[in-house]
């Protein structure tokens, strides 16, 4: 019964060879596990392919989302271990995107035996400058504070629109049908909260912690997660590896599907 | 209808003539050169390529921002006209809905000018692909969007306001229901009381109440009622009812003359065009010396019956029939009854919130009803009032939001020895 609802909470679909190695696939702010559909086809040859949603995103239970759970990264990095612990599959080499390469981080770091591995793609650790530290995470907090206006003007906009579908309104049934854009849909007070969580933590004490194997991908031209910040993520990170994708953009597992999947099939094959 | 050249074939009206009467002069009007309309289309286009850099430029948009067009063609890509704040949302949400669906209509962004300042716009993108379907470049156009925004920007205030002002409102409801309730019942001796009161909305006051207080020599009152309707209005008789029940009852502690005296009160109060009601039981605790345990002499007006829940694990209603709504009518007519509490014997008085809650299990009537609260009665029996408290909020968690109105529930009992 438990068990069901994990998986249904975070829309968990498993897919590719059963007797493969496990990889799991995290999607970042914005969107759901949709984003890895053109790298998906690419592993499903040699691995078992774990996908889930975020609570608040996509198809997962958004009545399972809870502004005290969700308010730091920490809830989401427990809901990653709560999946591991109920698909029972083994240890996963753990694919995070964007701010999901940060809750694959505390999670080894709390349950190192659960992972083989951490894919950390397009990470940061943290988006605000530190001048304290002459740490540039790329942003200051008053650009942070316009992203989170941009959400706010973007609510009457499309995701105003998508509230109702999303919370499947029963008195509206003309809204009940699939609305494009629907894969970026997202309640725009969950948006706002993952925003602030996603833009405002700060994870730079909790790598050195990570003891299982890591690779940090990093795109070549990235504006959400500049080449210096792979650069401290790869030096803070003991033994890790970095590789700098020919993809450009914030998004390789969309822009350069090939190259992603590449990377992660040599990195698991690397850690067996 | 009447056709200006029908009644006599005169001289054609000049005023008559349309474009399309003149082939020379409308074809001129769409020799408009296609190349003119793309520059000073009256919204700005843009055409870069997969990786954002700016391939090409309409006139309107470099006019909107105050770029030459070598400024940015092959130099920036659109990203680089976003705030900051545009840029994270184009890359997090805008880029890959781009990629999935070919197309993204009507995205809310701020354009970058040259001299700093913010242009507020509507952005729509689609893919172009070539003949192998391969995506080549992404065509955009974007429209000025200054009014739209400073009306939307005023409707999310107002949004903002009314959300605060209804946690304003269902702070001062849970302060106000508060104050109609007593703090903690008071305990009488040899015998053991308990209540609950389930809110139904947090936007209303509901109009239930009840109240446990000592009378002279040994005796106790207790009441439980509830006023028709919700809200403010509904508050103010609720208030009125409580004070004046306890104060008639230290003027005439006979319990019919205490309901007499409300409906005396509450009919003078409030006539015309704005009656005002309540159902009520009103109860007189008097310890039996000889026998031990209580005497019970109900009152009510209109009210559900009380249910006695017996030792011997028997249940029934206490009716008092013929009881009419207190402050309808100048002379209401009360019906009373009297009963004895023995130990192990439980008196429960509730209202109609819980009988009329909605039920998932019947269709017809979905409502709870009378004989299915009977029913649970004579399940729990024997008990005590902390247990058919508990027993009733546990029932009423299982309605959930089927019980769409406020609902109280007074238990005494004579403990066992």
């Amino acid at each position: 019964m438990w068990r069901m609802a994990v998986l249904s909470r975070n829309h968990v679909t498993v897919t590719g060879r059963a007797d493969g190695p496990v990889v799991m696939l995290a999607h970042g702010f914005g969107c759901d596990q949709n984003m890895w559909r053109l790298v998906v086809p690419l592993l499903e040859s040699h691995f078992t392919v774990v996908l889930f949603d975020h609570v608040g995103a996509g198809r997962s239970d958004l009545s399972a989302w809870s502004e005290e759970r969700y308010s730091s990264l920490d809830g989401y990095a427990e809901d990653v271990l709560e999946i591991c612990h109920e698909l029972g599959l083994g240890p996963v080499t753990f694919v995070g995107h964007s701010v999901s390469a940060m809750m694959g981080v505390l999670a080894a770091v709390r349950e190192p035996q659960a992972f083989a591995g951490l894919v950390l793609l397009a990470p940061s650790p943290c988006f605000i400058d530190d001048p304290a530290t002459g740490y540039r995470g790329g942003f200051s907090a008053e650009d942070i504070d316009e992203l989170l206006g941009s959400l706010d003007a973007n609510y009457l906009g499309w995701s105003g629109a998508m509230a109702p579908v999303i919370m499947g309104n029963p008195e509206r049934p003309e809204l009940g049908e699939e609305l494009t854009n629907s894969f970026c849909r997202t309640d725009p007070d969950i948006a706002r909260v993952f925003a602030r969580v996603t833009f405002l933590s700060d994870n730079r004490e909790d790598l050195p912690g990570v003891t299982v194997p890591a690779l940090v991908a990093q795109c070549s031209s990235d504006a959400i997660a500049p080449p210096e910040v792979g650069a401290f993520v790869h030096a803070r990170i003991p033994g890790s590896r970095l590789v700098t994708l020919n993809a450009t953009g914030h998004c390789p597992q969309l822009a350069a599907p090939e190259e992603t999947a590449a990377a992660i099939t040599e990195f698991v094959e690397a850690t067996r | 209808m009447m056709s200006k050249t029908g009644g006599g074939g005169g001289r054609p009206d000049p005023g008559d003539q349309q474009p399309g009467d003149d082939p020379a002069a409308f074809s001129a009007l769409l020799e408009d050169s296609t190349e003119d309309l793309y520059e000073h289309a009256p919204c700005g286009f843009l055409s870069t390529l997969l990786d954002g850099t700016i391939a090409k430029i309409n006139a309107t948009l470099l006019d909107w921002l105050g770029y030459a067009r070598d400024d940015v063609v092959g130099r920036k890509t659109f990203s680089d006209l976003l705030t900051v704040g545009g840029r994270l949302y184009h890359e997090t949400h805008f880029g890959p809905l781009l990629r999935m669906q070919g197309e993204v209509s009507g995205i809310a962004l701020e354009l970058k000018a040259a001299d700093g300042s913010r242009l507020p716009v509507l952005v729509t993108s689609t893919i172009k692909t070539g003949g192998d379907g391969q995506p080549l470049l992404i065509r955009t156009t974007v429209f000025d969007a200054r009014d739209r925004r400073a009306y939307e920007t005023e409707l999310l205030r107002a949004r903002q306001e009314a959300e605060h002002e209804r946690e304003e409102l269902k702070r001062l409801n849970a302060v106000l229901q508060r104050t109609l309730l007593p703090p903690a019942l008071v305990s009488v001796p040899g015998l053991e009381v308990d209540a609950h009161y389930h809110i139904a909305s947090t936007d209303m006051v509901g109009g239930d109440f009840y109240d446990l207080f000592p009378l002279g020599a040994g005796t106790w009152g207790l009441f439980l009622g509830d006023v028709c309707g919700k809200g403010a209005a509904a508050a103010a008789i609720t208030s009125l009812a409580r004070y004046t029940l306890r104060a008639a009852a230290v003027y005439d502690p006979d319990p019919a003359a205490v309901l007499s005296n409300l409906n005396t009160v509450l009919n003078h109060e409030y006539t015309g065009e704005d009656p005002r009601f309540c159902t009520v039981i009103f109860g007189l605790l008097t310890p039996d010396t000889d026998q031990g345990g209580f005497r019970i002499t109900l009152a009510s007006g209109g009210h559900p019956p009380a249910l006695i829940v017996r030792s011997d694990g028997s249940a029934d209603q206490l009716p008092t029939p013929g009881g009419q709504l207190i402050g309808a009518l100048p002379d209401a007519h009360i019906a009373t009854t009297t009963v004895h509490l023995t130990a192990g014997d439980t008196l429960l008085l509730h209202t109609d919130g819980l009988t009329e809650a909605h039920t998932a299990s019947s269709s017809d009537d979905d409502r709870y009803g009378d004989e299915a609260f009977l029913g649970f009665a004579r399940a729990l029996a024997p008990t005590t009032a902390s247990d058919a408290v508990a027993a009733i909020r546990d029932l009423l968690d299982t309605f959930g939001a089927g019980v769409d109105d406020d609902t109280a529930v007074l238990a005494v009992s004579v403990p066992r020895c």
